[in-house]
């Protein structure tokens, strides 16, 4: 694993070689496996997402009540034509939700860094993949990539809500997303990490502060915006436009701020949303 | 950190740090008694204690010590597998102090040969975990490689012969830390390996002058290494 964004960059350079290839080949040597091993293991993994997606049961309900049935009530908004911001954003929410969802249910689905944040990445990659028909080799490639960023950030800041609040998981899962949009689009490393910069600027500060304790509210839905916010980010990487902040430094601020985040404020459903009236008052419901 | 570490593991929700990382350190913990558990008394620390119970926390733990892996669809229902196996347990509250990470349990064991094992672990994010002690004594460790704990007096020598051991074995050290109470008092090394240590050496070693214990972590499940009393 790399601790810098700008290193991967400078090998891909000086090996002519692409993002992801500098990941797979760390990661073969780390794993005693040959690259064509490690690619096999990742198309594994890209089909338990695909999987987890297309197991979503519509009828099902957390525990609490809490989470459940929202990826099919706006599946049956986009059938009828009623959203607003068109038909792929929609797919992507819809991905986004019925991954988190099912995860609120105790389902199976991949951590992508977490679990909190495992709607993200398969939101983006999906919709890309059935609306450019990309292939499953292809979309690991693309994996690889969020991997690589995931590996930065987790060496730099953090990738645990409750060290580094919502922006370490809900916050990377977009900029990995973001990295690996832009991969897609056929970005080069630079626009890789530019993607993954803006990303991840964007959702710096956001606080862990679910409802009960439980990975349910704001999570299932933050992660819509985790994705549509890495597909914008990706969007303006593509366009030419570059954050001015260098990318391995906007991943040093978000350690920064996450370690002087209250705690309160990470995981420990002590703060924000969770000591809200209504929240609350749903935490004392769970307790019966 | 490994790339299937960062996109994976798969698992069943809804939490990576509160239930994939419980279910690992119970699983990790159930290897290091090295036998079936028949008894456990979990105790939960921080925000294990307060948010553990929405997120299955307690359901993961009991799926760990039975031995299931993170993406087990039987999760949900450990309780009541646990009945089944004749795994008993109760859960409490227990303060670690400022220091310890947020998502911390101990773990007090009994095997089904009244083997005896205390732990403390910490799920740290990611569904990756830290073993930080093993009965009293510092440890600090993944559970990803095969790890051997040795337990001995503060002395010259000791280092050496466990090493010696490890490589007429072909055993590579992976990673190696050794801390001790004061000098000349309980020490304890931490070796994780690359291979698997054979069983044979590692009962040489119990034998050594100065060593008080040795525990061992293989990564091969305690039910699939039959009739092996480690």
């Amino acid at each position: 694993m790399y601790n810098s964004l700008e290193k991967i960059c400078q090998i891909a350079k000086e090996k002519k070689i692409p993002f992801y290839q500098v990941i797979i080949s760390d990661n073969a040597k780390e794993d005693a496996l040959s690259e064509e091993q490690e690619m096999e293991k990742m198309l594994v993994v890209f089909r338990a997402m695909k999987d987890a997606d297309s197991k979503y049961d519509p009828s099902l309900k957390s525990a609490s009540n809490m989470a459940g049935t929202q990826a099919a009530k706006l599946m049956d908004a986009k059938e009828s034509g009623r959203l607003l911001c068109g038909d792929f954003v929609a797919s992507v929410a819809i991905h986004a939700l019925k991954t988190a969802e099912s995860n609120a249910c105790m389902k199976r689905i991949v951590a992508a860094p977490t679990a909190g944040s495992c709607g993200v990445v398969p939101a983006v990659l999906l919709s890309i993949q059935e609306r450019c028909g990309l292939s499953d080799e292809k979309m690991a490639e693309s994996l690889f990539v969020a991997a690589g960023i995931g590996g930065v950030i987790a060496a730099r800041a953090s990738l645990s809500g409750a060290e580094g609040g919502c922006q370490a998981e809900i916050g990377s899962a977009s900029a990995m997303a973001a990295g690996a949009a832009a991969y897609l689009a056929g970005e080069s490393e630079e626009g890789i990490i530019q993607a993954c910069a803006i990303a991840l600027k964007g959702l710096l500060g956001l606080a862990c502060d679910p409802v009960a304790g439980l990975v349910e509210v704001p999570c299932v839905k933050r992660n819509v915006l985790g994705a549509v916010n890495a597909l914008t980010a990706a969007d303006m990487a593509i366009a030419g436009i570059y954050s001015q902040i260098p990318p391995d430094q906007i991943i040093d601020a978000m350690g920064t701020i996450g370690h002087v985040m209250s705690p309160t404020l990470k995981e420990t459903g002590e703060g924000g949303l969770a000591v809200t009236l209504e929240g609350l008052k749903r935490r004392n419901q769970m307790k019966m | 950190m490994n790339v299937f570490e960062i996109i994976g593991p798969v698992m069943v929700g809804p939490s990576s740090s509160h239930t994939a990382g419980a279910v690992k350190m119970a699983c990790v913990s159930r290897k290091l008694l090295g036998e079936k558990p028949a008894n456990a008394k979990i105790l939960l620390h921080g925000s294990f204690l307060s948010t553990g119970r929405g997120h299955g926390t307690d359901k993961a733990l009991i799926a760990g010590l039975l031995g299931y892996s993170v993406d087990d669809a039987r999760i949900p229902d450990s309780f009541r597998y646990a009945k089944e196996e004749g795994l008993t347990f109760s859960f409490g509250a227990i303060n670690l102090g400022e220091m310890a990470h947020p998502n911390s349990a101990k773990l007090i064991l009994t095997g089904v040969s009244g083997k005896k094992l205390e732990i403390v672990a910490a799920s740290i994010g990611g569904g990756r975990i830290r073993i930080e002690e093993i009965d009293g004594l510092k440890a600090n460790f993944s559970g990803d490689y095969p790890t051997l704990i040795v337990h001995n007096q503060d002395q010259p020598g000791h280092v050496a012969e466990v090493t010696t051991m490890l490589q007429h074995h072909f055993v590579n050290i992976a990673s190696m830390q050794l801390y001790r109470s004061r000098r000349g008092g309980s020490a304890v090394m931490v070796l994780e390996c690359d291979q698997e240590i054979p069983e044979e050496p590692r009962k040489w070693l119990m034998h050594l002058e100065g060593v008080t214990k040795v525990t061992y972590l293989s990564l091969i499940d305690p039910e699939e290494r039959e009739g092996v009393n480690v």
